[in-house]
């Protein structure tokens, strides 16, 4: 279970330089805890998907490190920890059915048959997707599509979830609704959420803390905790104490951009 | 996606699958009677411009001879085709498995693609004593470059993110072909074999011509030199039209093979209404 004082992702100093000497990412220290819905939220180029990434250990950090659970990301594994990465799209085989699809991360893994239809089924309804098992993905809508990738995320009972602007490419409706969707699943699973967004509304609705970042170079410039109550519902998004925080975090990221263009003209 | 009438309620000639097959009957039809209306009219010679009435009877009259050398060219092709194929996937794989090898041996299969056949053609009929062999060895060199070419940009044209997810996920190299970079791979594949299925029923045609006069072929090239200094143009003709009738059956049946592999997700085969 999720306990707080458990830092499940600790970030030592981590910077991305590319062999170009493109600076995505000036050196970058941030703490984790279990059970925590840490929000990424900047412009694009200021490197959040970069830090995703290097959390998930598809990118290696050029400086400093990553440590899940106190393990470098290859072996959190072996220390009985799961973590799961939801893209930017849905990135489904578009060949396969929404159950094989769900099932691949199982397949992969090499779960038998019985045991991993089983985990897809269970993963389908918790995503409201049930009825849809045998659809290809090219039927499905949008919004759908992305809630299969968030089955296909939760079937490896991950403890930590990765969702790199998941629902970027949503109409805003959907995306509010597997927004609160995605908050239900997160206290009743106690996962750990890192997400990455360019949405203030969606940032303040989420999380628990929101870390504000900054492009040329990407850093970090700001960190807000959302201290409202769960569940949040839609009349959390009309409150006047969710304006006062969208307000704080967009001030933030004003003041971060100024800053930008007076180095840019001096 | 659903059209906004039952099918049973459009009338017939508006259905797209009876389009398909009307209209280009109905211009083979018209040509084909204008065609015998000229010949008859005009008293054209049958050793000119034999008449379709003329080129069917001959195929009738001649339908051993000709249905025979049919099987001959028929056999060269499927067994170039098949050839062409294995070959040309197990190339395909080679190549993908890394750059260097890629950039090292694809000027050579561009090299098999630009020689002209019939400039090959005798010397491998002569190195190769068995017709058969020499013959089907021709038609693969001919078919065998699309495939290639196709397979290759398919086992790479895989999704990106896709790609991502599978390495996230630990998969291995076998996993990640067999489960991501084959499937990605199979509809450019079949585009490759319709291209393949045409040449490699040209590559035959054009080997039983270089080697046909030899007295070895049997195939409907032969068939179409001999009607040739026979002077028998309407078997000509006949012969003609068998090998037109098999490279569109070929092409048909790639169609359907593509569409059965690939109809419910390829945006290439998926109906548009």
């Amino acid at each position: 279970m999720a306990d707080p004082a458990v830092a499940a992702v600790d970030i030592l100093s981590a910077a991305k330089t590319y062999p170009n000497g493109t600076r995505a990412l000036d050196p970058v220290s941030l703490t984790i805890r279990e059970g925590e819905f840490v929000t990424l939220l900047g412009p694009s180029g200021c490197g959040k998907s970069t830090l995703l990434k290097m959390v998930a250990g598809l990118l290696g950090p050029s400086d400093g490190r990553i440590v899940l659970w106190g393990q470098p990301v290859e072996q959190v594994e072996a220390a009985g920890h799961r973590l799961s990465f939801v893209f930017q799209e849905a990135t489904l085989m578009p060949w396969a059915r929404v159950r094989a699809n769900v099932r691949l991360p199982l397949d992969l893994a090499g779960e038998p048959r019985a045991a991993a239809d089983a985990r897809v089924a269970d993963a389908l309804r918790q995503v409201g997707l049930d009825k849809f098992s045998t659809s290809l993905p090219r039927e499905l809508s949008g919004g759908m599509q992305m809630r299969v990738s968030i089955a296909r995320g939760l079937v490896t009972r991950p403890d930590l979830l990765l969702m790199d602007e998941p629902f970027g490419a949503l109409d805003e409706i959907t995306r509010n609704r597997l927004d609160s969707d995605l908050l239900a699943l997160w206290q009743a699973k106690q996962l750990t959420v890192v997400f990455v967004t360019h949405s203030i509304y969606e940032a303040v609705y989420l999380s628990t803390r929101v870390v504000v970042m900054a492009a040329r170079p990407g850093r970090v410039v700001d960190q807000v905790a959302i201290d409202e109550p769960y569940p949040r519902d839609a009349s959390f998004r009309v409150s006047t104490a969710f304006s006062a925080y969208a307000k704080r975090l967009q001030d933030s990221l004003l003041r971060a951009s100024a800053v930008n263009d007076d180095t840019a003209l001096a | 996606m659903m059209p906004l009438t039952p099918p049973s309620a459009t009338p017939r000639l508006q259905r797209p699958e009876v389009q398909r097959v009307f209209y280009p009957a109905l211009v083979a039809v018209l040509l084909l009677g204008l065609w015998q209306g000229l010949v008859v009219a005009l008293e054209i010679p049958p050793f000119l411009v034999p008449s379709p009435l003329q080129v069917a009877q001959v195929m009738v009259a001649d339908a051993g001879l000709l249905f025979g050398a049919l099987v001959t060219t028929l056999k060269i092709t499927l067994l170039a085709f098949v050839c062409a194929t294995v070959l040309g996937v197990l190339i395909a794989f080679t190549f993908v498995q890394s750059r260097l090898v890629e950039t090292a041996l694809f000027p050579y299969a561009v090299l098999l693609q630009v020689t002209p056949i019939v400039a090959i053609a005798p010397l491998i009929i002569i190195w190769f004593k068995d017709p058969t062999l020499s013959l089907v060895m021709c038609a693969t060199i001919v078919a065998l470059f699309p495939v290639i070419a196709n397979t290759t940009l398919g086992l790479r044209s895989v999704n990106p993110g896709l790609l991502s997810y599978f390495k996230l996920s630990r998969a291995t190299r076998l996993q990640t072909l067999l489960r991501l970079r084959i499937p990605s791979a199979l509809p450019y594949f079949f585009g490759g074999l319709r291209i393949s299925s045409g040449l490699a029923l040209i590559g035959a045609v054009v080997a039983e011509f270089v080697a046909g006069t030899g007295g070895t072929g049997t195939g409907l090239a032969y068939q179409i030199l001999q009607a040739g200094y026979q002077l028998n143009i309407p078997r000509m003709f006949a012969a003609l039209v068998l090998i037109t009738l098999t490279g569109v059956l070929l092409f048909a049946l790639m169609a359907m093979l593509s569409k059965w592999a690939l109809g419910g997700w390829h945006e290439s085969e998926v109906g548009h209404d």
